[in-house]
């Protein structure tokens, strides 16, 4: 395989990611958002499987077993379980003012490729030029987490950016140390159980699973 | 301009008047799959096409020439633009006289002037029509031209022709920005051709249609020609989306040997668009009026990533 042909294909699979990531802030669905989370999850695995072929990298096989395992199938199928449990499976959420919402998430990558510039030109790996997608990948999640209302789109913003983050750390240094990945792998699989709890709490207090009647609390005393 | 030049520039116009009912035809028979229903002939757009010609033709009293010569200006605009974009053949002489830049401003005549004839004769359909076309051209068309931008970029060209050689005939590579252009460009189709999220082309339900409203008082040979233009728009879009993204097999019109083949690729990629655009207006729902803006924003947003991912990535 020529080195510059794969750091395309590693470039292409970078832009996909941004593309999902658009496509998540925008998609007002809950089911299809959980569709393009599991999407997001593949390419990830696809790239971290290409990374690894190219450059030899034995320990990045783990992380791509991990994802394939984790954030293709386990995650997508614990929150469409939660979703069918919660009978939210034809729920559509508003999201606002989408074009502003787009907007910010432009200037947010405009941000971070600006920010990644310099940092990829001092670089010497394949996937330097992918450190700035990863980046506002992980900005846009945050921006979803922010604009969502609904407790799950909130989850599935929380671990689209766990996504990011982890894309970048393979981008940047070929991935993390195996103890650092496993202990989040488990973080963000635990993390989503609890949350699946809590939406079943939220909604038996408040009736729906808008976090913000959780702004009431406070002003109850 | 050789005379070999000559006749295959002729060759395409041609063949693009004559393919665009057929193409039309075929996205029809994959959507009625789609939807469990029989489908109607390949050739029903003919049918439909010469039977029109032939019927006698209807004008409001207050019909000003404008109305009477918006077809043939429309049907003029769309068969120039077939000849412009590279179907079967890159660098014709048309090609050279007209970039990118100048076919959108091409379809822009085309529609200015549908718009025109629809509100002439003063009905409610008519300027209905022309209002909500002309809100989301002036959307679609900006996201057009940014989606132009990404590939011009890479080649340093904003001619389809040098466009097309340059990705055609370079060693494989592959652009991410493309990605992002590629989509955009699909939205774009979808708005500027009437199809479904933005409008419905099978439709007289006076609260959604746009392109009907607009062509709602014409009839016999004048509508066979809007029709014509309509179907001879939507070839024209596909011709280009493929000379953007899947341009590998087009004829140099020194080699005629090469057109068989050229033909044979325009065929199988013009089949395989029509049936994907059939897939995606069968999962799509049409979408309200306002939220066309909304849908054409991300257009032009997903454009204008792609250029981006260009300076970040490519360069």
């Amino acid at each position: 395989m020529s080195s510059p042909f794969v750091g395309q294909v590693i470039d292409l699979l970078a832009a996909l990611m941004l593309l999902i990531a658009f496509a998540m802030l925008a998609q007002r669905r809950l089911l299809r958002l959980i569709h393009l989370f599991a999407l997001q999850g593949a390419v990830l695995t696809l790239n971290t499987m290409v990374v690894a072929v190219t450059l030899v990298q034995s320990h990045l096989w783990f992380s791509v077993a991990l994802n394939l395992v984790l954030k293709v199938i386990v995650l997508p199928m614990i929150l469409i379980r939660v979703v069918n449990r919660l009978g939210l499976r034809r729920d559509a959420e508003s999201v606002g003012n989408l074009p502003f919402i787009m907007l910010v998430a432009v200037v947010l990558v405009i941000l971070s490729f600006n920010v990644a510039l310099p940092i990829s030109r001092l670089a010497g790996t394949i996937t330097r030029g992918t450190l700035g997608i990863a980046m506002a990948s992980m900005l846009i999640a945050f921006l979803m987490m922010i604009t969502r209302r609904k407790a799950v789109a909130q989850v599935v913003g929380f671990l689209a950016m766990e996504n990011a983050l982890f894309f970048a750390a393979t981008s940047a240094t070929y991935g993390m140390p195996m103890v650092v990945e496993l202990g989040i792998a488990l973080d963000v699989l635990v993390g989503t159980f609890i949350f699946g709890i809590f939406f079943f709490q939220i909604r038996e207090t408040f009736d729906s699973l808008d976090t913000r009647s959780l702004e009431r609390l406070g002003g109850r005393e | 301009m050789s005379v070999s030049q000559a006749v295959l520039q002729l060759f395409q116009g041609v063949l693009a008047v004559a393919v665009a009912p057929l193409v039309l035809g075929w996205l029809n028979q994959c959507r009625a799959w789609l939807q469990n229903r029989r489908a109607p002939s390949l050739l029903q757009p003919y049918r439909v096409l010469i039977k029109l010609l032939r019927k006698e033709m209807v004008l409001a009293t207050n019909a000003s020439w404008l109305f009477r010569l918006a077809p043939y200006v429309v049907f003029a605009c769309m068969v120039l633009a077939g000849a412009i974009v590279p179907l079967v053949a890159t660098d014709l002489p048309f090609a050279r006289a007209a970039d990118v830049i100048a076919l959108v401003g091409l379809f822009a005549l085309a529609r200015v002037f549908m718009a025109l004839a629809a509100m002439d004769v003063g009905t409610a359909f008519g300027s209905l029509g022309s209002r909500r076309e002309m809100l989301i051209a002036a959307l679609a068309e900006p996201a057009l031209l940014m989606v132009f931008f990404t590939p011009a970029l890479i080649s340093h060209s904003t001619a389809l022709t040098t466009i097309v050689d340059q990705f055609s005939n370079g060693a494989l590579q592959i652009h991410p920005s493309m990605a992002f252009a590629a989509v955009a460009f699909v939205m774009v189709l979808l708005a500027e051709n009437a199809r479904i999220p933005v409008d419905n082309p099978s439709t007289h339900l006076e609260l959604t249609m746009v392109h009907e409203a607009m062509i709602l008082e014409y009839s016999g040979r004048h509508l066979a020609l809007m029709d014509w233009a309509h179907a001879l728009k939507l070839t024209v879009y596909m011709g280009i989306g493929i000379a953007l993204f899947l341009p590998w097999g087009m004829a140099h019109p020194q080699n005629w040997l090469e057109l068989p083949l050229a033909l044979a690729a325009l065929g199988v990629k013009l089949a395989l668009a029509g049936a994907g655009l059939a897939l995606l207006e069968t999962l799509a729902a049409k979408m309200r009026i306002f939220k066309v803006p909304e849908f054409l924003g991300m257009a032009f947003m997903l454009a204008v990533l792609g250029m981006l991912v260009h300076f970040l990535v490519e360069t």
